[in-house]
């Protein structure tokens, strides 16, 4: 398993949330996509929706399995990448790049605090996958 | 050795008991309460297959066919002639006995007829989408409805008064365990509010007559509720298609269409949408797609909609549908195709006006309905048509719905292809007896 | 037509096989003056039919039919769907023109064959069952499920309780959640203990007066018979809740045990699965839901009853719940299941479960070595086992599925249920002898030795079908769900 990208903090749930310049890109981690096999649709709010942290954000289909994504931070949804929508491989192909979600102008930058940071998560994953079998 | 469907002899039964390492085949069911074991049935002795035959037979001959006896019933089920290439080919046991196509290598045969049923649908309807079919007209209808409530967010459901008023009480039971509110709205009564999820529309209505679908339109969308259309099938062979005139969600009867009457049953609901609303659509759709070396073949897709996989959250619990059915209505629209079918509902059309005109000119008998019909209209005959039926009865004829309920001395007739001149001829003497 | 050809079959619709101008059938002339048509503006432009010729008809659908896997053609051990055979007479029964050319709204004196029909079925399925009253409305499984649940709504609302949670154990099919949030109630899961049964402690503390009922599938979906049952039964009802049976597995105890007789008070069954209906590619089925006496004032409309004259008639239950399907149900299917239950009797209908219950416990005994059985019991109809020796390898239970496909054998249910890891669920039926139960313990045998020598060999399966994998991944992300014209593309 390859570290996670430390310009970044995560959730136990999987998602992770980077801060930018007034705006937080929102994605699923690499241990994410890879749980749920070939993504073919996410449920995501339009631009202009509130969201609260830890609270649900939305849906990501596989296959045969839907999952709940959960909101990394506060905030106003202003914008969905509209080509992982289009094509949702692109999240399994570059969950950290190309693969992003949506974009988030934060309520309170302040709860990047409370997210894991990338050697916490890394340390979570390890003990999932160990749980595994 | 009373069951002939079981190969198993006593000897194999004795080498899979030592296998198994039981003593008994009793033992097996060890886990059974025993005061509860062994009730004993009491069920009539088995029946060999000549016997079986034999009193089956004799209970169907307790029944009159309508093959051999004049019929002017519709109301939701009509009969059609059934070319026989539907039942050969539904009867082929690689059809009939395999199961929902789960695994798409070895089920080709099964999920290419339901792409193939789901695209007939669509160009039937004049729709983007279609599933691969629901139990019944009713049901569908009932479905369309919960659709609607999940995707306006509304609570109350709206139905013009002239819905088949069974598919109304099938919709109030569903409707029932949302306690959504059901209102029946006459065409001209109060309007639709913003609190309406939908409004439903049968076309040509239940009495046989064509709504003012482009005015009932207008009226669901200024509300923001979904237009719900529920055509009879037949009448697509030459009618506008509900695609055409801002239909949301299309539901119907699919019977018509090379489905034997049987009783009321099995038949298979068709079910309609646009493609926004796909991910909400109750049951299974098929998709194209390709196999590793490039082929092209189909598979159950967006299923995680369905109950195997969102579960309490699925767009409907609907599981095992009405496949077989789907494939004879497959089969039977290849057949007709684009001339046959259209003939038959023209067939239909001109035969129950020569009926409807000729009835019409008999002493005591008129149309209370104006406008335009298909192969349904209302006679209002001078007694009761409880009483007409009767007679035709004794006449060697089945007449048509008493509908009295809804309009005064009403009856619904219906012809199709299938009731040839002199029969509609011996209807009408039959009625001028009667109601002389 | 060749294999490749065969093997193609899914590039050519039935659009792109016709020609203009051709049809299969004929039809006769207008006999009847030509009335004047509606207005132009009422009227299709066009309709966009195939136009194919009979004999073309014929051959794609007898080729396409060729495509497929079935119990006619082989062994279909898929679980929890009681894949039997079906009887051949059955299907002449059900066309027969008494039957099959009836009308569902003729006069009654006219079906009173049909209604005398579905009158004796009422009665036999009541008394397998041990219930009091029968209802035939339900057209599937499914169907016959929220049947119930709606009529329980109904019962508890008639005596003004308010309850509005379901309980289903974890090992649940999908369709008894989806089920319950339909009928508008909320679902509450119960966890299953370490032997397969019901987690009584998990029961008790689930238990309280906001609870309807508690919907249990038995044998379930392990198939195992919950050991602790009677007592379920009575902690169900001193809550004053009602016990639900999903009897999609009533297979297993034809004539062994009544349902009633447990405790339950609702049942649905699946005529399509025990009582050996063609299962048609996914239906039509039929769910007749049997009660007894408390919930049978609340059973869906109609109910065939009998007059004092001996005349059948159809009545509507006092405070029944409605219709739930246009007509009276899936009366076709009422036809076969009623002959397949004159055609065996009682003791006929007994070797079913012995034979269903034998083969099974025959296929738990043949593989236990090679697959991994996560509960240590005998079984009752059908045996899951658990790939999870196999995924260390690296090999999945889809992998082993495919494989099957190879020798020649229909895959067991997979993933199902929920609560096994790698699940392999295995319900061979008591139609099967004990040579085809041989050969296909063989094919696992050697699947679960090539999952150790050459994996590879099961993750590129099927080598042998009409087709290879396809890209499920692919159809669900840009839907293809309908063929599309030249004229559109």
């Amino acid at each position: 398993m390859t570290s996670s990208p430390k310009d970044r903090r995560y959730t136990k749930e999987h998602e992770w949330a980077r801060l930018g310049d007034g705006e937080a890109m929102v994605g699923i981690t690499d241990f994410a996509q890879e749980q749920l096999g070939d993504l073919v649709y996410f449920d995501l709010p339009e631009p202009g929706a509130q969201v609260r942290q830890h609270a649900k954000l939305g849906e990501v289909e596989s296959v045969k399995a839907v999952s709940e994504i959960y909101a990394p931070l506060s905030g106003e949804v202003i914008e969905v990448n509209q080509k992982a929508m289009d094509s949702p491989e692109l999240v399994n192909q570059d969950p950290y790049g190309e693969g992003w979600l949506l974009k988030v102008r934060p309520a309170d930058a302040s709860e990047m605090d409370s997210l894991l940071s990338a050697e916490d998560y890394d340390a979570l994953v390890a003990t999932a996958e160990g749980g595994q079998h | 050795m009373s069951n002939p469907y079981v190969p198993n002899t006593d000897g194999d039964r004795r080498a899979m008991l030592e296998r198994i390492g039981v003593a008994s085949v009793d033992a097996l069911f060890d886990d059974i309460p025993a005061h509860c074991r062994n009730p004993g049935l009491t069920l009539p002795p088995a029946l060999s297959e000549m016997e079986l035959a034999r009193e089956l037979a004799q209970m169907a001959a307790r029944n009159r066919s309508i093959a051999e006896t004049p019929c002017f019933l519709g109301a939701g089920a009509y009969r059609h002639f059934i070319p026989s290439v539907v039942d050969y080919v539904i009867r082929q046991g690689a059809f009939a006995t395999a199961y929902t196509p789960y695994q798409p290598e070895i089920s080709q045969g099964t999920l290419q007829s339901i792409f193939e049923f789901q695209s007939l649908v669509c160009e039937l309807t004049g729709m983007d989408v279609a599933n691969a079919g629901m139990y019944d007209g009713a049901s569908a209808l009932a479905e369309a409805c919960l659709m609607a409530v999940r995707i306006t967010g509304r609570e109350r459901l709206a139905l013009l008064s002239t819905v088949n008023p069974s598919y109304q009480r099938v919709v109030r039971t569903y409707a029932e365990g949302h306690a959504l509110p059901v209102d029946v709205m006459t065409p001209d009564g109060p309007a639709l509010s913003e609190k309406h999820a939908c409004l439903v529309v049968q076309q040509p209505n239940f009495f046989g007559y064509l709504e003012d679908v482009e005015e009932l339109e207008r009226r669901a969308h200024a509300a923001g509720a979904l237009y719900i259309v529920v055509p009879e099938p037949m009448s697509l062979g030459m009618f506008r298609p509900p695609g055409e005139y801002g239909a949301d969600i299309v539901v119907a009867e699919g019977q018509a269409l090379g489905v034997p009457l049987s009783f009321g049953g099995p038949y298979v609901g068709l079910f309609a949408t646009r493609r926004e609303h796909i991910r909400q659509m109750p049951g299974r759709l098929v998709g194209q797609t390709k196999d590793v070396d490039g082929r092209t073949g189909y598979v159950l897709t967006l299923q995680t909609r369905e109950q195997h996989i969102r579960r309490e959250r699925a767009t409907s619990n609907i599981c095992t549908n009405e496949q077989l059915c789907a494939l004879a209505a497959t089969v039977y629209l290849c057949a007709l195709g684009k001339q046959g079918l259209r003939r038959v509902a023209e067939l239909c059309y001109h035969k129950a006006h020569y009926a409807a005109e000729r009835i019409a000119a008999v002493p005591g008998y008129s149309l209370p309905l104006t406008g335009t019909f298909f192969q349904e209209f209302v006679v209002r005959c001078p007694r009761p048509p409880r009483e007409v039926n009767a007679a035709l009865l004794e006449r060697g004829i089945i007449g048509g719905l008493d509908v009295s309920e809804q309009i005064d001395g009403g009856m619904l007739l219906c012809v199709t292809e299938m009731n040839g001149r002199e029969e509609v001829d011996h209807l009408v003497d039959a009625l001028r007896e009667i109601g002389a | 037509m060749s294999d490749g050809e065969r093997r193609d079959m899914g590039s050519k619709l039935s659009f792109g096989r016709g020609r203009p101008g051709r049809t299969a059938v004929t039809l006769p002339d207008c006999d009847v003056p030509l009335a004047e048509m509606p207005s132009p503006s009422l009227l299709r432009d066009d309709l966009p039919l195939p136009e194919m010729s009979q004999p073309e008809i014929v051959r794609y659908f007898t080729n396409l039919a060729c495509l497929n896997y079935s119990v006619d053609t082989g062994f279909y051990p898929l679980g929890s769907c009681s894949m039997k055979y079906n009887p051949k007479l059955h299907e002449d029964l059900a066309r027969l023109s008494g039957f099959a050319q009836v009308h569902p709204l003729q006069p009654i004196e006219t079906v009173q064959g049909a209604l005398a029909l579905m009158h004796e079925l009422q009665g036999f399925l009541a008394e397998i069952t041990g219930m009091h009253a029968v209802s035939l409305a339900p057209a599937a499984g499914a169907h016959g499920e929220l049947t119930s649940i709606l009529t329980v709504r109904a019962y508890l609302e008639h005596r003004g309780e308010s309850r509005h949670k379901v309980l289903v154990p974890d090992s649940a099919h999908g369709t008894n959640l989806a089920t319950v949030s339909t009928a508008g109630f909320q679902c509450l899961p119960i966890a299953s203990d370490a032997r397969g049964n019901t987690d009584l402690a998990a029961l008790a503390e689930a238990l309280d007066e906001d609870v309807a009922a508690l919907m249990l599938t038995l044998p379930n979906t392990l198939g195992l018979f919950d050991q602790n049952i009677v007592q379920i039964a009575q902690m169900v009802h001193e809550t004053g809740a009602q016990l639900y049976c999903d009897g999609a597995n009533l297979n297993a105890l034809l004539g062994q045990v009544k349902i009633g007789d447990l405790g339950f008070d609702v049942v649905q069954m699946n005529l399509h699965k025990t009582f050996s209906t063609p299962h048609g590619g996914g239906g039509p089925g039929a769910g007749p839901v049997a009660v007894k006496a408390h919930l049978a004032p609340f059973l869906p409309s109609p109910f065939v009853g009998q007059a004092a004259n001996g005349a059948y008639v159809f009545e509507e239950p006092e405070h029944s719940i409605g219709k739930v399907g246009a007509f009276h149900g899936n009366f076709g299917i009422m036809v076969r299941a009623y002959a397949y239950i004159r055609s065996l009797g009682a003791p006929g209908l007994r070797e079913v479960s012995e034979n269903a219950v034998l083969n099974a416990n025959y296929l738990l005994a043949c593989l236990r070595e090679a697959y991994d059985l996560p509960y240590e019991r005998r079984c009752l109809h059908e045996v899951v086992f658990s790939g999870s020796r196999q995924r260390a390898k690296g090999v999945h239970t889809s992998d082993v599925a495919k494989r099957l496909i190879d020798y020649g054998f229909h895959p067991p249910t997979v993933y199902f249920p929920l609560i096994v890891d790698e699940a392999l669920m295995i319900e061979p039926t008591e139609t099967e002898s004990k040579e085809t139960l041989d050969a296909f313990c063989e094919a696992m045998l050697v699947i679960a030795r090539e999952a150790e020598e050459e994996p590879e060999l099961l993750r590129s399966a099927p080598h042998d079908a009409p087709l290879r994998r396809l890209d499920e991944a692919a159809a669900a992300r840009h839907p293809v769900l309908r063929w599309q014209r030249e004229d559109q593309a």
